[in-house]
């Protein structure tokens, strides 16, 4: 293993673009997927729709999304943004469906209380609903961390650079150790993103620790 | 049915409302240093490569003489076949390629019949598109070859890509996915040589999959590179081209005419002067065999040279 | 683009010979069900006896979260640089493929597994305990009929994640329906890749179709009049894997 120790910056450069290529999605695939499973939750006739329509784009194969996008978009074909609208549309399939499920899992004597407390509908799912589903959204929130973490590295395949150039350059001169320092560098990178979400879920929740031994 | 549609109707605003909110994120600074400003600043050459070692390390070699010459550079290795890095060069995505004379030529205009370098290099020049063009061409050849195992050389009694004649209906052909529409692959074999191999296996680029393909087996030819340390390597043979299938292939650069300047060219032109078939070939092993990086391998050639 | 699409698929030449649509619907088929076979003889028998014993469950969790985000990518393309020049012919490039994919199906079936073992009531246990059930009795009889909606939300899960992922096998040079991708890709024939990806998600919605009535078949009565007022037991629920199941991790 010289390897690596002389390549410590470049592998550090593409560290960074993986988290950025990884991570921006998770946040915007947030971002759309807690109105849409509100959606859910909301209008019962839309669940089976919304579930089945996100679950639906969860099966399109990664490379074949990352080389449509530019078509459809117009985007330029080795401009990142296409491997982070891709990814965002994967944390959309996997989120919507957690944050209808986590909404759900709220009691309904919770949510009658608020109302009798005079929250309206807006302000009773801003300060009692999300807060009370934020341990399941962030079940799911690390499921679609890790996985964006693995997915991001079929990016090598249309030019984008991050962890997963270490494949290709190691694979076709048939040479294992950048290889394998990528493998473990994605594994520790989504370790670190499961410590984030985790550390924010607990920020988010302090009742959780109130009564409970930390697990 | 109904449900269906709606469901799809549902993915399509999930798919926009996505799309419309990556626009506002991919404007966040993190974006912008990992997508080259390509409009943010004339200056900067954007180097790009075919996704095999010695093509990347032809753009190393290109990008580290042009910084050395204060040229603003950076680099998209390794991006895939020419059919996705032409287009990619077409939309400003990359700059500067390192091509191939002949292939190249083939790809703009089908119909190229020179074989020889300054044949096949003159009617390069007048097939490229209207907004590339190509600098001086170098001495350093690398071409395409169809290959065997000693082993198969001396069953079926080849030398060259003729002599397979009848025998290549019982053949496996091996090569990488593009070969089987290419004008250089499948179809040109067919052609002008009227070959009909038994099947064609879809693998790599002259990688490891070709040669471990060919070594166990699983296929009796496959496309390597004339210039690939592992042909010697593992003491496989390439068959002749007496009908000059595989047309005059020198190292040539590829560039968007509107990046053209006198600094440019001349420090990609003395690149070229410098660069032959057997040192290109010296150059390849550094990287293939002896695993050393394709930017060390660029700066050492380049300082032996005086191009840094 | 959708013409061009459906133009592709609905092209008679397209669907025949060698490296026609149906051959490749066939080995991707192949590739897909070996891989989640294999991975449920391992981690479905693993999985009842951690949840059964209780023993080595940190351990096992551990190591399935962290194959959870092991790049398949990388892991083919070492597996086929290390075991490739191992083996010789066409198993060469196969048994790497194939171990892909088994090690991206074990972590869902596994989870399922044991969860469901663990969820068992614990009146139910109690009480097979009570009739003089034996331990392999209380995990046949009881343990692993009450666990199966979860070990066959685990399989599903599993197979949709490998038939999205054997498309990868094509890129080291094999067939499957990843062929159309990685060719479309490679001479920029985006009909040829769009139509490709669409294959497999028909595919992918198939399959999780027979699976979700094989469960209904599979399930008990019992424990499906218990759970029918779930809604998302149903049948037609292609959704991702639930991940509440998957952050028992």
């Amino acid at each position: 293993m010289t390897w690596l120790p002389d390549h410590l910056g470049e592998v550090l450069s593409l560290t960074v673009r993986h988290t950025y290529l990884a991570g921006v999605p998770l946040i915007l695939g947030l971002l759309i997927a807690l109105p849409l499973g509100w959606l859910a939750r909301r209008y019962r006739g839309l669940y089976p729709i919304l579930i089945i329509g996100t679950g639906l784009l969860y099966t399109i194969p990664s490379l074949a999304l990352f080389i449509m996008l530019p078509l459809l978009l117009g985007t330029k074909i080795l401009d990142p943004a296409n491997v982070v609208i891709a990814m965002t549309i994967y944390t959309i399939a996997l989120l919507v469906r957690t944050v209808a499920d986590g909404l759900g899992s709220v009691p309904d004597a919770v949510n009658q209380s608020a109302t009798a407390m005079g929250y309206r509908r807006g302000r009773r799912f801003l300060s009692v609903e999300l807060p009370l589903a934020v341990p399941v959204i962030s079940a799911g929130l690390r499921v679609a961390a890790v996985s964006n973490v693995s997915i991001v590295s079929v990016a090598t395949l249309i030019g984008v650079q991050q962890l997963g150039s270490l494949f290709t350059d190691g694979f076709n001169r048939a040479f294992m150790e950048p290889i394998i320092v990528g493998v473990v560098a994605c594994v520790l990178l989504a370790l670190v993103f499961d410590g984030v979400i985790l550390g924010a879920t607990r920020l988010a929740t302090p009742w959780q620790r109130a009564g409970k031994a930390p697990s | 049915m109904k449900r269906t549609k709606i469901a799809f109707a549902m993915t399509a605003v999930a798919t926009v409302l996505s799309v419309s909110a990556c626009g506002s994120g991919s404007s966040d600074p993190l974006a912008a240093g990992s997508t080259p400003a390509a409009k943010a600043d004339a200056g900067t050459i954007v180097v790009g490569s075919a996704n095999f070692p010695e093509n990347a390390l032809l753009a190393e070699i290109y990008a580290g003489a042009l910084s050395a010459k204060g040229v603003k550079v950076d680099k998209k290795l390794n991006i895939g076949s020419r059919e996705t890095y032409i287009p990619a060069l077409k939309d400003g995505s990359i700059d500067l390629i390192p091509e191939y004379t002949g292939v190249l030529a083939q790809f703009f205009n089908p119909k190229v019949s020179a074989t020889d370098a300054a044949g096949v290099y003159a009617e390069l020049k007048a097939a490229v598109p209207s907004t590339l063009t190509v600098l001086d061409k170098s001495a350093a050849e690398d071409k395409d070859a169809v290959v065997v195992t000693k082993e198969t050389a001396a069953k079926l009694k080849v030398k060259s890509i003729a002599d397979l004649g009848p025998q290549a209906k019982n053949l496996t052909l091996g090569g990488p996915p593009e070969w089987k529409t290419r004008p250089t692959g499948v179809p040109g074999l067919k052609k002008v040589y009227n070959l009909d191999f038994k099947t064609f296996r879809p693998l790599d680029a002259g990688g490891p999959l070709s040669v471990q393909a060919l070594k166990n087996g699983q296929v009796d030819a496959v496309n390597l590179f004339t210039t690939d340390p592992s042909v010697a390597a593992n003491g496989f043979v390439i068959l002749d081209d007496p009908k000059s299938l595989f047309a005059a292939q020198n190292v040539v650069p590829l560039i968007t005419k509107t990046k053209v300047n006198p600094t440019i060219s001349a420090t990609l032109n003395s690149i070229s002067a410098k660069l032959d078939t057997e040192t290109l070939g010296q150059l390849v092993k550094q990287v293939v065999v002896d695993k050393k990086d394709a930017s060390a391998v660029a700066e050492e050639f380049l300082a032996k040279n005086n191009l840094n | 683009m959708i013409n061009r699409i459906l133009a592709w698929l609905t092209d008679g030449a397209h669907w025949q010979g060698d490296d026609g649509i149906t051959r490749r619907l066939v080995e991707h088929v192949g590739y897909s069900l070996t891989a989640v076979l294999i991975a449920a003889l391992i981690a479905v028998p693993l999985g009842l006896y951690i949840g059964h014993t209780g023993r080595g469950r940190v351990f096992v969790v551990n190591i399935a979260g962290a194959a959870r985000s092991v790049p398949s990518l990388g892991l083919l393309f070492l597996a086929i640089l290390w075991l490739g020049p191992k083996l010789s012919g066409d198993i060469a490039f196969l048994v790497p493929a194939g171990l892909v994919l088994v090690v991206l199906a074990i972590p869902p079936i596994l989870s399922g597994a044991y969860a469901g073992v663990e969820g068992v009531d614990p009146d139910a246990r109690d009480a097979a305990r009570g009739m003089g059930m034996r331990g392999t009795q209380v995990l046949r009889n009881v343990e692993f009929p009450c666990a199966l909606p979860l070990i066959m939300s685990g399989i599903r899960s599993a197979t949709l994640q490998v038939i999205a992922t054997a498309t990868i096998a094509a890129v080291v040079g094999l067939g499957g329906l990843g062929r159309f991708l990685i060719d479309g890709l490679a001479v920029r024939d985006t009909p040829q890749t769009a139509s490709g990806a669409v294959l497999v998600a028909v595919l992918a919605m198939i399959v999780d179709l027979i699976l979700a009535l094989a469960q209904r078949y599979l399930v008990s009565r019992g424990l499906t009049g218990r759970y029918v007022t779930v809604p998302t037991f149903d049948a037609g629920d292609v959704s991702p894997p639930a991940p509440t199941l998957q952050h028992s991790a």
